[in-house]
């Protein structure tokens, strides 16, 4: 893989590039999706690609493909050579150089990955749908239960003299039970898990726990508008960790599209909330030795004592800022141009266990499920309203069920409005990849009805 | 041109078959394309693609076994059927031999964009620019981007059956950013379509002037209100409504597995005498239209809802074999790395006799949401959201003040039961739908059509 990197950066410097960088993936997956206790669809692939960066002097251009055969490489470098030439100058464009500071050797791989047979893995998948089944007779049915694992390994290599490589796999169970009410009214709820291989997966907490949000939301209602207390659960929480992840990128705030820009130091959040971007936790489904440009990866405070503490930085934005990269640079494999992107974002759990932080609410709402945060959330203002779901709280304990009402707030005035983090967190791969407590929000807009 | 021999596909199937399945498939693609974006007044990111691979499926009974590979060379394609097959223990099957298919273009290309030099792709983004700047002090920041892709796909399978279809989109959209003082507010317009370069480089300066005002007029946004009352939804993109709280619904899919509130419900009226429905995926030139879907079914104009009462399903073949039904030529793919399912085209409702100045004087006080940032829908439950991209209060029958950070959320059937009136000024958009981790391009259309009353969610109590 690494040659392959090699050989691509020679081709794209031989056609005229100053500068030149590599990324080479190749992956094989699996999915199985099933159904009443049948196997829906299998599948096994394999991927490989192939991105080039070119830079001609301050101009830098992008191509990929799929073929890796020598002439099927110089094709693509050149077609990035050629891009180059469509982009107006940018001083600060220019490849990543090398810190010489050593990338760390980490385990990201299981081997249950590629040992489990395919009927292992199609049993883990009906075992969650079994699961979900056996747990509560209101549970009707699933609309499936899926199993969906992948093994990568991923090389880069630059005429700045970046050179790496790793090996990682990651998998995942997930199953939407259905349960229906009385008069037939049908409920849904989401039930998940996350490993690095399959052996590591517990289908039956999948199940239970699907079940257990299904039947939940049986004989729910709207809630009365108002400004009330809500407790995010921690799918929930990682939703909008994310959302703050993102505009905490420079890239956001360098160009004027950051509800944070020029806040650095600033209070933005209550004492209770920190928050760090780790991608070199070795929990973390988004770790690796090095970002999507080859730069060590680390540990960065974002949030810590109420306080914003940094931006996380590409090498782009990084020398835009004067500052040095944070190993920021996410990708979305050979097909996409690096970007500032959070890699595990934690937020730092506190003292208050699950009943503690209900207690603390005393009345308000507890949101289980948001939906439309594609659509409800301005990324430049931080503004949002989204469909939500979950439990009214009343006297400090959960009381009926709500759906078909929306929460209200901004990212700037929810983050401060941050009263507690609760003390058991979870993995969950909304939002990016986040590690969340559920956390207790001082005020928020809920209208139903 | 073809993409691979009708010989080389019936030994991929009949190898694919060599240990038993009902029927086999090989989906061959061939994907290319140009992207490149202006962002604070810089040309960057300009990015070409070219990715060739196939996929084959081996249905048997109830279950799907499928595989995908890079390239179309024969010993990988071979080496593909043989790990599909893996999986059955019956009886061989052999696979008819298929005729040669010479993909070719169904709509008009008047432009073919990859025949344009990079710099007019450029000049296109430089001139949305310029034009949104120019359209007030208060615009800071303005970013643009154009892409092109050509999708050229060959689709064999065991019956003998072969077709193809060469594909060319292009779409150009544009976000602009408004700030006065405090207060940063953003714009945001796009145009696109089944079409050459010709669908984009007339007058791009309107998306931008659009974006602008959008942008603008939130300068001045009151805080939306909260509550239930009745609202008019802008044409054009409004009809992301129609694809959100009912398409979804109808997608074969989510019917068959119970896990639609419109299962068993084909002819029940659901909504008032004047309300008609389509999905249309020949609509000639349009963002979600193809000659044939992604498993050779050509595609179809399917009548979804019809005087009020819903009249029919979305198929793919597996669905319609499933349900005793036809495939409508909905079986769609985001590349030949996915397995098809059931997938809306351009949806609509068909435009009605009133006009969109009668829907607002007819409302007292309600919400005017004119566009979305986009939705979702759980289709088990009907409940949906979207996130008004541009509001305005309803007074006194009159459009008054813009309102930010509206969302609208509801209950499908509830909310098409809820339509008291569409009016006649039809428009169709572009939009990108995600379902199953697959995004395909729709189109979604309307007249302004009204709520007689809907839950709006704003952040004002």
């Amino acid at each position: 893989m690494i040659e392959l990197a090699e050989s691509a950066v020679g081709a794209a410097t031989a056609v005229g590039a100053s500068d030149a960088e590599a990324y080479a993936t190749e992956a094989s997956e699996r999915e199985v999706r099933v159904h009443g206790g049948e196997v829906e669809s299998l599948t096994a692939a394999t991927r490989r690609g192939l991105g080039v960066r070119a830079w001609i002097g301050h101009r830098v251009g992008y191509a990929f493909g799929t073929d890796l055969a020598r002439e099927g490489v110089e094709e693509i470098a050149a077609r990035a050579a050629e891009a180059a030439r469509a982009a107006d100058e940018d001083e600060f464009a220019g490849p990543p150089s090398p810190s010489g500071e050593p990338a760390p050797s980490m385990e990201l791989g299981d081997p249950s990955i590629a040992t489990w047979a395919p009927a292992q893995v199609a049993e883990l998948a009906l075992a969650v749908e079994r699961a979900a089944l056996a747990s509560d007779p209101r549970v009707t049915g699933v609309e499936q239960a899926v199993y969906a694992g992948s093994s990568d390994r991923v090389a880069i290599a630059s005429s700045a003299g970046i050179a790496g490589e790793f090996e990682a796999s990651s998998c995942y169970a997930y199953t939407q039970a259905l349960a229906e009410g009385e008069g037939g009214s049908v409920e849904t709820g989401l039930g998940f898990d996350l490993a690095r291989g399959p052996a590591a997966l517990d289908p039956d907490a999948v199940g239970r726990e699907a079940a257990a949000r299904a039947t939940a939301m049986i004989g729910a209602g709207k809630p009365d508008s108002r400004s009330c207390r809500v407790v995010l659960d921690p799918t929930v929480a990682a939703s909008f960790v994310g959302l703050i992840g993102g505009v905490l990128g420079a890239d956001a705030v360098q160009r004027g599209r950051s509800p944070f820009a020029e806040r650095i130091g600033a209070d933005v959040a209550g004492e209770a909330l920190v928050l760090h971007d780790d991608g070199l936790d070795p929990e973390g489904p988004a770790s690796s030795p090095f970002d999507g440009e080859g730069v060590v990866r680390g540990r960065t405070a974002l949030i810590e004592g109420g306080a914003l503490r940094t931006y996380l930085f590409d090498t782009y934005t990084a020398r835009r800022g004067g500052v040095s990269s944070t190993g920021s640079a996410g990708r979305a494999g050979y097909r996409g141009l690096p970007h500032v992107s959070t890699s595990n974002l934690v937020v730092g759990t506190g003292a208050l266990g699950f009943e503690e932080l209900l207690a603390e609410a005393g009345e308000g709402v507890f949101v289980t499920d948001v939906a439309g945060l594609h659509s409800g959330v301005n990324p430049v203002t931080g503004v949002f309203s989204v469909g939500a779901s979950g439990r009214a709280i009343r006297g400090g304990e959960l009381a009926e069920p709500v759906r078909e009402f929306t929460i209200a707030s901004d990212l700037v005035s929810m983050l401060g409005a941050v009263l507690a983090a609760g003390s058991e967190a979870r993995w969950v791969p909304f939002g990016g990849s986040v590690s969340t407590p559920p956390l207790l929000i001082g005020e928020m807009t809920v209208a139903g009805a | 041109m073809s993409l691979l021999a009708p010989e080389i596909a019936q030994a991929a199937l009949s190898r694919a078959l060599a240990r038993g399945g009902d029927w086999a498939e090989l989906y061959a693609e061939e994907r290319t394309g140009f992207a490149v974006s202006l962002d604070d007044r810089r040309v960057e990111r300009p990015q070409t693609a070219r990715e060739v691979g196939a996929s084959i499926r081996v249905v048997s009974g109830e279950a799907t076994y499928f595989g995908h590979v890079d390239g179309l060379a024969e010993p990988d394609l071979l080496a593909l059927a043989d790990s599909v097959s893996q999986a059955m223990r019956q009886e061989a099957r052999n696979a008819a031999m298929p005729s040669a298919v010479h993909p070719r273009p169904a709509y008009e290309v008047a432009e073919r964009p990859e025949d344009v030099p990079a710099e007019r792709k450029v000049a296109l983004l430089r001139a949305c620019d310029e034009t949104a700047r120019g359209a007030g002090a208060e615009v800071t920041q303005v970013s643009a981007t154009y892409a092109e892709g050509r999708r050229v796909v060959a689709i064999f399978n065991s019956g003998g059956f072969a077709a193809g279809d060469d594909r060319t989109r292009v779409r150009l959209g544009v976000q602009v950013v408004a700030r006065r003082d405090d207060r940063v507010e953003t714009g945001h317009e796009t145009r696109g379509g089944h079409a050459g370069f010709e669908r984009v480089s007339e007058r791009p300066e309107e998306l931008a002037e659009s974006a602008a005002r959008k942008a603008l007029a939130a300068l001045d946004a009151v805080d939306a209100p909260s509550g239930r009352m009745p609202v008019v939804v802008g044409n054009g993109f409004g009809g992301v409504l129609l694809h959100e709280a009912v398409g979804h619904g109808l997608e074969a899919d989510a019917v068959q597995k119970k896990a639609s509130v419109y299962a068993g419900r084909v002819g029940d009226k659901l909504a008032e005498e004047f309300v008609t429905a389509y999905d249309d995926g020949r609509l000639p030139g349009e963002w979600g239209s193809d000659a044939v879907d992604d498993e050779g079914t050509p595609t179809q104009k399917t009548t979804i809802i019809e005087g009020g009462k819903l009249t029919s399903y979305l198929y793919d073949s597996v669905r319609a074999h499933k349900g005793k039904a036809l495939s409508t030529g909905n079986g769609r793919r985001e590349s030949f790395r996915h397995l098809p399912l059931p997938r809306m085209t351009n949806t609509y409702f068909a435009p009605g006799d009133a006009t969109p100045e009668d829907l607002i004087a007819g409302t007292d006080s309600g919400l005017y949401a004119v566009s979305f940032g986009g939705g979702q829908v759980e289709p088990a439950t009907g409940d949906f959201v979207f996130g008004v991209s541009e509001g305005y209060l309803i007074e006194g029958g009159k459009v008054t003040a813009p309102v930010r950070g509206a969302t609208l959320i509801g209950n499908g059937p509830d909310a098409l039961a809820a339509i008291d009136a569409v009016a006649d000024d039809f428009e169709m958009k572009t939009g990108i739908c995600g379902k199953g981790g697959q995004s395909v391009p729709v189109g979604t259309g309307q007249g302004h059509v009204r709520i007689a009353e809907m839950t709006v969610g704003g952040t004002e109590v």
